[in-house]
């Protein structure tokens, strides 16, 4: 496809085009205004920093993000900027800071231009849930992009920017990718700081980089990586050194197919675009083989316990006494209380809240939320297991491609099963990605998935770049 | 375990949630659905697995003691949805 927007790499040995750059971006996502895909565009604020970089760049200074421009999931504080997380009760409210992944890619030189849609609270799998209205697949404008960060993976998806940030819970920024055909990666928990993000499942949550191909994935995430003091549970282990960028891999690895990803409800055209691939890698030497994670078919139940009984204690913080929107109505305290988040909360959050205080409260919380970490274990337990003998997973990234608009909205199990081959990475913490592998019959993109040991994403990114040659030359 | 419509209710009082009768019904039902293809979990043996709270299994986290800023009561009181000069402003408590 035709992108406009000249690359990064031209716009830092050019740096004279980066305001000009940073024009046609946010021209373009006004044009494409239809989709949804931005809350907020940072008009004055983007163009005085492309100012700014280009000033630094012909001053000489090294800038090595100098040129990119990005867009940021509006569930991720930027200062003075509204954080909306496509919610009612966040409206109004804007960021007392900006969070240290945002801030790491700005020191560096990147450009936002502004916040993307989503579903609320980053809770959903296609982007509908949000009170500024669905977002739109650009490949085809009746389906879904998928979610929860279905803006960030349009705005990359369309050209209107270089690379994107979203959010991955459960599959927030890898269904999306694979649904719009370009990549994304969510990083070993601990990788890069939670800062800023707002919390949803805080021992799930990863803030995790968009873009059109895995060497830029890694870019981004050598300079969003790291321990942050902000950040408790980030972990002391030191971001990939850039040097040239992603180097090639130069040598064979043995990849697993986990069996239990490969069952029914797979869609044929996606399973048959894995498994080419899988061929074409064996072929240039890669050892394959079979692999078993017995605990797959409860990934999705002990997703859903987990993230929701979190989800209900880090929501608890929007009460309408401090920031955000307040109901007028209420008289009373406990009516402030109720109403603000009985109206402020759309009906998925609210399910999720709902789901979540149930496992938690007394006579349920062994049943449910103990059973479930206790079930998480075992999920751990089976990629260390898996590990041991292979050094990384492919799985497809989605059981279908992108779905049409409405087709799930009603029926939240359904929507939770999208899911499927993508919780188990945050519930055991493992580092995935997503590449696009090509195209079903009716032209909408696949995304293949590849899982490594924690701390391991430079080598499946290496391996994704490989994938991403195979269908080149597939295509030509 | 089949949930109630008592369950619904009594968990949106604890979730300070006002919902509609009719999203009370419809909460109970859709809920219901889900619990339903939870409870699959209970198939698993995890007789003495310890459950699994963090995966990285870090623990006591420490911060050097140091002060250091914080927001201003100006910032703190930027996004109040009602405020004094100094405090948030809520509906009396105590008559």
């Amino acid at each position: 496809m035709f992108t406009p927007l000249p690359s990064p790499e031209h716009l830092r040995s050019h740096p004279n085009q980066l305001p000009d750059a940073v024009d046609l971006s946010l021209t373009l996502a006004r044009k494409g205004e239809a989709l949804r895909a931005f809350v907020t565009l940072f008009d004055g604020r983007a163009r005085e920093d492309a100012r700014r970089v280009r000033d630094a760049l012909t001053r000489g200074e090294s800038l090595p993000l100098g040129g990119w421009i990005l867009a940021v999931k509006d569930n991720i504080a930027i200062k003075d900027q509204p954080l909306t997380c496509a919610s009612k009760i966040l409206d109004g409210f804007r960021s007392g800071f900006t969070a240290t992944a945002v801030e790491r890619l700005e020191k560096a030189g990147a450009v936002v231009i502004g916040k993307t849609n989503l579903d609320e609270f980053a809770m959903g799998s296609s982007s509908e849930n949000s009170v500024f209205g669905a977002v739109r697949n650009p490949r085809d404008p009746e389906r879904v992009p998928g979610g929860s960060s279905g803006g960030s993976a349009v705005a990359v998806a369309a050209g209107w920017v270089h690379g994107a940030l979203g959010s991955d819970t459960g599959g927030s920024v890898r269904q999306p990718a694979a649904f719009c055909g370009v990549a994304g990666l969510k990083p070993t928990y601990g990788r890069v700081s939670r800062y800023g993000l707002v919390a949803f499942g805080s021992s799930l949550d990863q803030i995790a980089p968009i873009s059109t191909s895995c060497a830029r994935l890694f870019d981004l995430l050598c300079f969003m990586a790291g321990v942050d003091s902000m950040d408790s549970s980030s972990a002391h282990v030191p971001p990939p050194m850039r040097n040239g960028g992603l180097a090639r891999l130069n040598h064979a690895l043995r990849i697993g197919l986990p069996q239990e990803y490969f069952l029914e409800g797979l869609a044929p055209d996606v399973e048959s675009a894995i498994r080419r691939a899988v061929e074409r890698l064996r072929g240039l030497g890669h050892h394959v083989c079979e692999v078993s994670l017995p605990h797959t078919p409860y990934a999705i139940p002990v997703y859903y316990i987990v993230a929701a009984a979190e989800a209900s204690s880090n929501l608890a913080r929007f009460d309408g006494a401090r920031y955000g929107w307040r109901d007028p109505a209420a008289s009373t305290l406990s009516d402030l209380y109720e109403q603000t988040r009985g109206e402020g909360f759309g009906p998925e959050v609210r399910r999720r809240i709902m789901m979540g205080t149930f496992v938690l409260s007394a006579g349920y919380y062994d049943a449910y939320y103990r059973k479930a970490q206790q079930v998480r274990r075992g999920i751990l337990d089976d990629f260390k297991k898996a590990f041991a003998e292979v050094d990384v997973l492919i799985t497809p990234t989605a059981p279908t491609t992108a779905f049409k608009l409405g087709e799930k909205l009603d029926d939240p199990l359904a929507m939770y099963l999208s899911d499927i081959y993508t919780v188990s990475a945050n519930l055991a913490g493992v580092p995935a990605l997503s590449v696009p592998v090509g195209k079903d019959r009716q032209g909408l993109p696949i995304g293949l998935q590849i899982m490594g040991p924690h701390f391991a994403e430079e080598r499946i990114l290496q391996l994704g770049a490989q994938v991403e040659s195979l269908t080149c030359e597939g295509r030509s | 375990m089949p949930v109630t419509k008592e369950d619904i209710q009594r968990t949106a009082e604890l979730a300070r949630l006002r919902l509609s009768p009719a999203e009370l019904d419809d909460m109970t039902s859709t809920l219901g659905k889900v619990f339903q293809y939870i409870d699959q979990l209970h198939e698993v043996d995890t007789t003495g697995v310890e459950p699994l709270h963090h995966v990285l299994e870090m623990s006591n986290v420490m911060d050097p003691d140091v002060p250091r800023a914080g927001f201003t009561r100006e910032e703190a009181l930027a996004n109040a949805p009602d405020r004094t000069e100094e405090y948030f402003r809520l509906p009396r408590v105590v008559n």
